[in-house]
């Protein structure tokens, strides 16, 4: 990685290529650690372990060191045109996956936390190779998967600064670097945040966004959440929306309040792999019984590996805590409108942390062009769900490969 | 620590000395960790605003694996009499310190997180030998000083339900075990909720508490304090005190909120001894400044040798995760009174997180004994200003001496 770390000194225009290759006594050390860690030696206290069981890390632990093969993920990587390009300042990684087909459209994917690019690695070919994934070659898209600042690939911010409305910014340049002067953008969590400051910035080029987390909750609603009363007047579906969230931000968000407060607090995780690992799983944004499934290797949607995949590259990047950055980087309220211009597609999946009811993303949005209920999935959509995902994205984008609509 | 394996099979009861001693081995695990830490990048900011900074976490991790000696804090807990008793199901730990002056007031210290009994160690002396220590033969106190439920030597539960009331139950058993049948409770931090909860049961032995961090802020605070503003009428104690309480819930209690909601996620601070030490750094800023300008050669009230007795204690015991569940287990809201009617003492530091003034400990008690705004000392105030600290119980407790 020193590389990418030298390279960033000179900044110009220049896109270059990138390949991972990590060293074998990376991964030696890592399994030293996994091995040598220390877990409780009882089972957590009943009633008091509201998330990971003893007996889920243990195995987790058992399958990292002694199976768990890291150059798979890495060729799959590698197996993509990556580059890295300095933008504001700061390298920025990212994969490009151009279509054969020539109309095909571009689009700007980004990821959020706790994750990386590895949460789209399979929505790229559906995307790129329609024909080949029960599409038409009118559905292709020329994809671009950038790792956030602080994350992954990317260089580390030094400074402070670089919240969801730079990187917005960054990511325009990204696209119109790469020659694509007309283009979408689509995200979950942190995604949706950086994807809606894009909509809301509105750069010339932009013609619409896709999100999967919007920030769409009206103002009565999120002011009447320090009481836990619901605003009156609310319909069956609103009040289910207002009951989620209302939970979300009773019980869930302690690891954000953490991070947000003091992310120079959490030191166990840059040393600790298991730390790590459960710092990442072990939150209410996810459904915990994927992840025991996972474990147990009964995978539904999310394999041992994926999941693995993602806390390694946390791992050998040593960015658990410059990721964590972005928590205490943003100023805007959770799920609050925040003025998007472009036109709007939201896909509601079923496990999400709240499902946004029709009427609200109506009226955060003026120009709300997409609005379905997807049938499985939940906070990790694009990596849960990679094929209904596409399908959102082919349908909620149609408009805009039309010159007509544009 | 075999012979806390061994408390299982131990009647009810018995009360069996204890000693410390940990294995040459697990020194040098810890020593190899703390060489072998991944690092994060250093903070975006030049100041603490991020938390824990990396150039003072680095400098104690440089004395921690060279130059600090464990098996110095292991002598000078093995110097005074240890003891275990299981109560409640649950083998507590306890220093217990006779006085040689028969009149001595028993009282039990309670210490509170990121603590243990390190915290109250630099108490003993002078508590329990007053004349060596500019006091009198009346002055004197019988010192109990016990391991919380899953912190130090003590067990670590293995069922939910240890929470700070059946903490204090299990205390006034634990004085009454000991032969006491007069005694007086003390605390700050958790140790203060113990020792006020013990207050509301009051048990007829219990003469009295004295407080560090009393619970006694007033409802009109507590209303106006969402919104960051002021009630009118406050006098400049009071709004100092309504300053500090809305800077530590504003900015400073993430942690608690943290181990509130999933105190097990935290595998980073039992794996982790830089994971344990940043995590227990973290607890208030005036303590950490002060910390961090320890270890910058210029220590006040706490030593590089005092922060580290404390946190190697907590890893070679593997209390990290079973310490912090106490703060899942409280349904108590911070510093909101609880009601109590018996006899309190309240000393007020100055950069405690909150100095109450007396106005609100005169409401909170009804039979407030003693109030003092001491000039010095801080949240781990025991710790940090012991001499302070004894006079101040020795002053708070006078007028419940028969």
């Amino acid at each position: 990685m020193n590389a990418v770390v030298k390279q960033s000194l000179n900044e110009d225009a220049a896109i270059r290529p990138f390949k991972i290759n990590v060293p074998d006594s990376d991964l030696a050390d890592l399994r030293r650690r996994i091995l040598a860690a220390r877990l409780p030696e009882s089972e957590a206290v009943p009633g008091l372990a509201r998330g990971l069981r003893l007996a889920t890390i243990h195995e987790l632990a058992r399958y990292w060191a002694a199976d768990y093969d890291w150059r798979k993920v890495e060729a799959k990587l590698n197996s993509y045109p990556q580059f890295i390009t300095a933008i504001d300042g700061l390298d920025i990684h990212f994969i490009h996956v151009r279509s054969r087909h020539e109309n095909a459209l571009p689009l700007i994917v980004t990821h959020g936390w706790p994750g990386s690019i590895i949460e789209q690695l399979k929505i790229i070919e559906p995307l790129v190779d329609p024909t080949a994934h029960g599409g038409s070659a009118a559905d292709a898209f020329d994809v671009v998967i950038p790792s956030r600042p602080g994350n992954g690939f990317s260089g580390k911010p030094t400074t402070t600064g670089w919240d969801c409305t730079r990187i917005a910014r960054a990511w325009d340049v990204l696209m119109k670097r790469l020659g694509y002067s007309r283009y979408v953008a689509q995200g979950g969590d942190w995604g949706a945040l950086i994807t809606e400051q894009m909509g809301a910035l509105a750069p010339p080029g932009l013609l619409g966004i896709h999100t999967n987390l919007p920030s769409a909750v009206p103002a009565e609603v999120l002011g009447a959440l320090a009481s836990h009363i619901p605003p009156p007047g609310l319909d069956a579906e609103e009040r289910r929306a207002f009951d989620r969230i209302d939970s979300f931000f009773t019980n869930g968000l302690s690891y954000a309040w953490q991070m947000a407060g003091h992310t120079h607090a959490l030191y166990g995780i840059a040393d600790s792999p298991l730390g790590l690992a459960t710092w990442l799983l072990d939150n209410e944004l996810w459904n915990q019984q994927l992840i025991v499934r996972a474990f147990d290797d009964e995978p539904e949607s999310l394999t041992r590996d994926d999941l693995l995949d993602n806390i390694t590259l946390y791992w050998l990047t040593d960015t658990a805590i410059s990721a964590a950055g972005l928590y205490r980087e943003n100023k805007l309220p959770f799920f609050a409108p925040m003025g998007v211009a472009t036109p709007v597609a939201v896909s509601v999946f079923p496990d999400e942390t709240f499902q946004l009811p029709r009427s609200w993303a109506e009226r955060a949005y003026p120009r709300l062009t997409h609005y379905n209920k997807a049938s499985a999935g939940g906070h990790f959509a694009a990596w849960e769900q990679p094929k209904i995902l596409a399908d959102e994205l082919r349908v909620a984008f149609q408009r805009f490969r039309d010159p007509r609509d544009c | 620590m075999s012979a806390v394996a061994q408390s299982m099979s131990m009647d009810s009861g018995a009360i069996r000395p204890f000693q410390v001693n940990f294995p040459e081995a697990r020194l040098v695990d810890l020593r190899k960790r703390v060489n072998a830490t991944v690092w994060p990048d250093k903070e975006t900011v030049s100041d603490e605003s991020e938390g824990i900074q990396l150039a003072v976490i680095q400098k104690l991790a440089k004395y921690w694996a060279n130059e600090y000696d464990w098996r110095r804090c292991e002598a000078q807990i093995n110097a005074v009499p240890n003891f275990i008793t299981e109560i409640d199901g649950l083998d507590i730990h306890f220093i217990h310190v006779r006085s040689k002056h028969e009149n001595a007031l028993p009282i039990v210290i309670t210490h509170g997180w990121p603590g243990s009994i390190v915290e109250q160690m630099k108490l003993i002396e002078p508590l329990t030998n007053p004349t060596a220590h500019g006091g009198t033969p009346a002055d004197a106190f019988h010192v109990v000083i016990p391991s919380m439920a899953g912190y130090g030597f003590s067990g670590k539960p293995t069922a939910p339900g240890w929470d700070t009331v059946r903490m204090a139950r299990a205390w006034t058993v634990l004085m009454k075990r000991l032969g006491y049948s007069k005694f007086v409770a003390q605390g700050g931090d958790w140790g203060s909720l113990v020792s006020e909860q013990m207050a509301l049961q009051a048990p007829p032995e219990l003469l009295g508490i004295h407080i560090n961090l009393p619970f006694a802020v007033p409802p009109a605070i507590l209303q106006a304090l969402p919104s960051h503003q002021a009630p009118p009428g406050l006098d400049a104690d009071e709004k100092y005190a309504f300053e500090r309480i809305d800077f530590f819930l504003v900015h400073g209690l993430t942690y608690a909120l943290q181990m509130a909601n999933h105190p097990q996620t935290l595998y980073g601070i039992a794996d982790s001894p830089i994971g344990l030490a940043a995590w227990f750094l973290e607890h208030d800023l005036l303590s950490y400044q002060l910390i961090a300008r320890s270890f910058d050669g210029v220590p006040e009230g706490l030593t590089r040798d005092d922060i580290l007795d404390n946190i190697t204690l907590t890893w070679l015991t593997n209390t990290a995760i079973s310490g912090a569940r106490l703060y899942r287990e409280n349904k108590l809201p911070f510093f909101v009174p609880l009601g109590v009617k018996i006899p309190v003492a309240v000393s007020a530091f100055p950069d405690e997180l909150y100095a109450v003034p007396k106005k609100w400990a005169e409401q909170t008690y009804p039979k407030l004994i003693y109030y003092n705004k001491v000039e010095k000392g801080g949240h781990f105030a025991a710790w940090e200003q012991p001499k302070l600290f004894t006079e101040e119980l020795r002053a708070g407790f006078r007028t419940l001496r028969g």
